[in-house]
């Protein structure tokens, strides 16, 4: 008898699990990790314009930051040949797979729809794996940016600060104040993220030789170490305890007053928004000083995996993506930009139009480079090395001589 | 025809675990092994390379503070525990009255997994809301403490966290080894008039030689196989600080994309585990062969 149910339930076991895992011709399985509160809800605006075409939406996220282990489970997904829909991926990663030959082409859908001519050319690098379109990117975050405390800087006395200098002596000043002048968290990608902006304020062309090109003349040169020596007293700014701080309680101490700024990418707008903040009157957001009239961007994408659901509901969900409604409503609730730079501005906050703003100005001057703190510069071997130094750097491991040259090691290390 | 069923019965239940075990542990061992010759950056490339990444491996900075961290850690957290775990089993063997209650206080720890401990000690070691905060509010305005933010000192808090964790259930072991040395022995050399502290130093301890041995060995491969303390206290850093080659290991292999090094610091894991456990089941068998 108990055998006889025992086997029944494994039975039935079975063919549950092989149901789970074939999905009905015309859903999409769609794997992320926007998880958190303002980003679900951004998610929950493509589920239901999905669902308007008729088109199932089967929720796949995995949650933690930057993707990593979301990345982990897709390669272990398409290894075992169960590759989900669709997939959130950030920069590189859409080249390497394209490199293994396992994402969808989406030419002709770009085609009908004109990708080509509203999409910045920066970010079609990433879309295109060796010209076809393989992605639908949704969003354009960029990473120079400032938040600052308008009630420290009014204290300062003094304006925003434009230059390296004029941001030295704010900084300065709010430590006179009492406060601490720059709320940082102590992780790898943060210290990174600063690194953006201090070597963008050296000039683009050295940001695209050093860690575009990664030229070894600039990549261990003055100019290199000079980034190192604005790191260092950028650091000096930053209180004792900031090792292992996530960026949104740095963000935190800004809001409650605790400190005076923070330089993080505009997902660091939600937060402030969220806290009740006003852009404008209770913060401010100004580019990295010294790097006004650029943009380092990283874009967050959805490739399709090919022969994973039908190409006529990943079309679909490719073109609701593109959709400039959809990219107007979906980053007005994330604090990103449009991939697209004809989307209307006038749902978006001060903050979110100079955003847009900058992002077609700078696509139209050749200014926009992808961040390096968050992999749209060189592929991740590379990037990762980059990573390390600079955070070894920032933590006190080398000297800013030491580190240029580390630079180079390193770099030539990871080719 | 029953006996025959007999005589292959334990066959037939020890073989799925035995096909299980050979290929899920040692076929993949044998995979990795081969993943570490080839060039495999995200996905597993099979085309064979050589020994590049082991020089590859060696030359980086990142591994070689792993390894200096892993003997660190590894040293510190073996000497350590036996110490303290061998003081406290003495001490709980001197017949006191509440052993049966102090011997699980002692023991607890080891029933949490390294993450929970991990992330105990890291709000309990941080300076903003730890034991220096709590110090400073009640008036020890110059205590100081802040290791775990300190580029240098931040291994040794993995190793307090850990020792904490472990030092309890090493104390178990060498209690049940003083609880298996006949009495009678202690005695006579009482008789003999040997003081207290000689009789442990002369007698009890070399006695203790096995469970010296079982500490060390299960001691040593929980430091080289330590990942969740790390990863739940510090994270690897401030920096990269406290990164130990298993830390290196999952990122080199998963979300570096380095997939050939990865392997190549996992073969290196398995020879240093394999230079602990072989010595000791070496011992082990010719100690069995004797008797």
């Amino acid at each position: 008898m108990v055998n006889k149910y025992f086997v029944k339930g494994v039975a039935a076991s079975l063919v549950l699990s092989f149901g789970a895992t074939q999905a009905i011709a015309d859903d999409v399985e769609v794997l992320h990790w926007w998880t958190s509160g303002g980003e679900a809800a951004a998610v929950g605006v493509l589920k239901d314009d999905l669902e308007g075409k008729g088109i199932g939406w089967k929720d796949m996220p995995i949650a933690g930051g930057g993707g990593d282990a979301a990345m982990t489970t897709l390669k272990a997904r398409v290894t075992a040949g169960n590759a989900p829909t669709a997939v959130q991926m950030l920069g590189y990663a859409i080249q390497d797979w394209g490199d293994q030959g396992k994402l969808a082409n989406l030419n002709d859908l770009a085609a009908s729809e004109g990708w080509d001519a509203v999409v910045p050319s920066a970010l079609q690098a990433f879309s295109k794996h060796n010209g076809d379109w393989v992605a639908a990117p949704v969003n354009v975050h960029s990473t120079n940016w400032v938040w600052i405390s308008k009630s420290a800087l009014d204290a300062t006395g003094g304006n925003a600060p434009s230059t390296w200098e004029e941001l030295v002596s704010v900084l300065d000043s709010m430590k006179a104040n009492g406060i601490t002048p720059l709320a940082h968290g102590g992780q790898a990608w943060q210290d990174a993220t600063i690194f953006d902006g201090v070597a963008l304020s050296l000039g683009n062309g050295f940001y695209k030789s050093a860690l575009i090109d990664l030229n070894e003349d600039a990549l261990g040169g003055p100019l290199m170490v000079e980034a190192f020596n604005r790191m260092e007293t950028l650091r000096s700014y930053v209180d004792d305890n900031f090792s292992g701080r996530d960026w949104n309680l740095a963000s935190a101490m800004v809001i409650n007053g605790e400190a005076g700024m923070q330089m993080m990418g505009d997902w660091a707008k939600g937060e402030f928004l969220k806290a009740g903040q006003k852009p404008g009157s209770d913060f401010v957001c100004i580019r990295f000083p010294g790097t006004q009239g650029s943009v380092t961007f990283n874009s967050d994408q959805f490739a399709m995996f090919s022969g994973s659901g039908s190409s006529a509901a990943q079309e679909a969900m490719a073109s609701s993506v593109m959709n400039p409604v959809f990219q107007s409503a979906f980053n007005v609730v994330k604090g990103s930009v449009p991939a697209r730079t004809d989307v209307p501005d006038m749902m978006f906050d001060h903050c979110g139009k100079k955003g847009m703003a900058d992002l077609a100005a700078a696509n139209a001057a050749g200014s926009l480079f992808g961040s390096m703190a968050h992999g749209h510069t060189v592929r991740p071997a590379i990037q990762s090395a980059i990573v390390d130094v600079v955070s070894a750097h920032f933590n006190g491991e080398f000297s800013a001589e030491e580190a240029a040259e580390e630079m180079v090691a390193a770099v030539a290390a990871a080719r | 025809m029953k006996n025959y069923f007999q005589h292959l019965l334990p066959r037939i239940v020890l073989a799925p675990s035995f096909f299980v075990i050979l290929i899920f542990v040692y076929g993949f061992i044998i995979y990795t092994g081969y993943l570490s010759l080839t060039d495999s950056r995200m996905l597993p490339t099979y085309e064979y390379m050589g020994f590049g990444n082991y020089t590859k491996l060696f030359g980086l900075r990142h591994w070689k503070i792993a390894v200096n961290n892993l003997a660190i850690f590894g040293i510190l957290y073996i000497v350590i525990c036996t110490v303290i775990g061998l003081l406290l089993a003495i001490f709980l063997d001197q017949k006191i009255r509440g052993e049966g209650f102090l011997r699980p206080i002692f023991l607890y720890p080891m029933a949490l997994s390294f993450i929970v401990t991990g992330t105990a000690w890291k709000w309990f070691l941080d300076p903003g809301i730890g034991l220096e905060h709590i110090m400073h509010q009640w008036g020890w305005e110059s205590f100081e403490f802040r290791w775990i933010k300190d580029r240098t000192f931040a291994i040794y808090t993995v190793v307090i966290a850990a020792v904490w964790q472990s030092s309890g259930f090493v104390m178990a072991m060498f209690l049940a080894g003083l609880r298996g040395i006949d009495g009678e022995i202690m005695k006579a050399a009482q008789i003999d008039g040997a003081s207290g502290f000689k009789i442990y130093r002369r007698i009890i301890i070399p006695m203790l030689r096995p469970a010296f041995l079982s500490a060390f060995v299960i001691l040593a491969h929980l430091s080289i196989k330590a990942y969740d303390l790390v990863i739940a206290l510090t994270n690897g850093g401030p920096g990269r600080a406290t990164e130990v080659p298993a830390t290196f290991m999952y990122a080199y292999t998963f979300s570096r994309n380095q997939m050939g090094v990865g392997a190549t610091s996992a073969i290196i894991m398995l020879i240093m585990i394999f230079s602990i456990i072989i010595p000791y089941l070496y011992s082990e068998l010719r100690s069995e062969n004797q008797s």
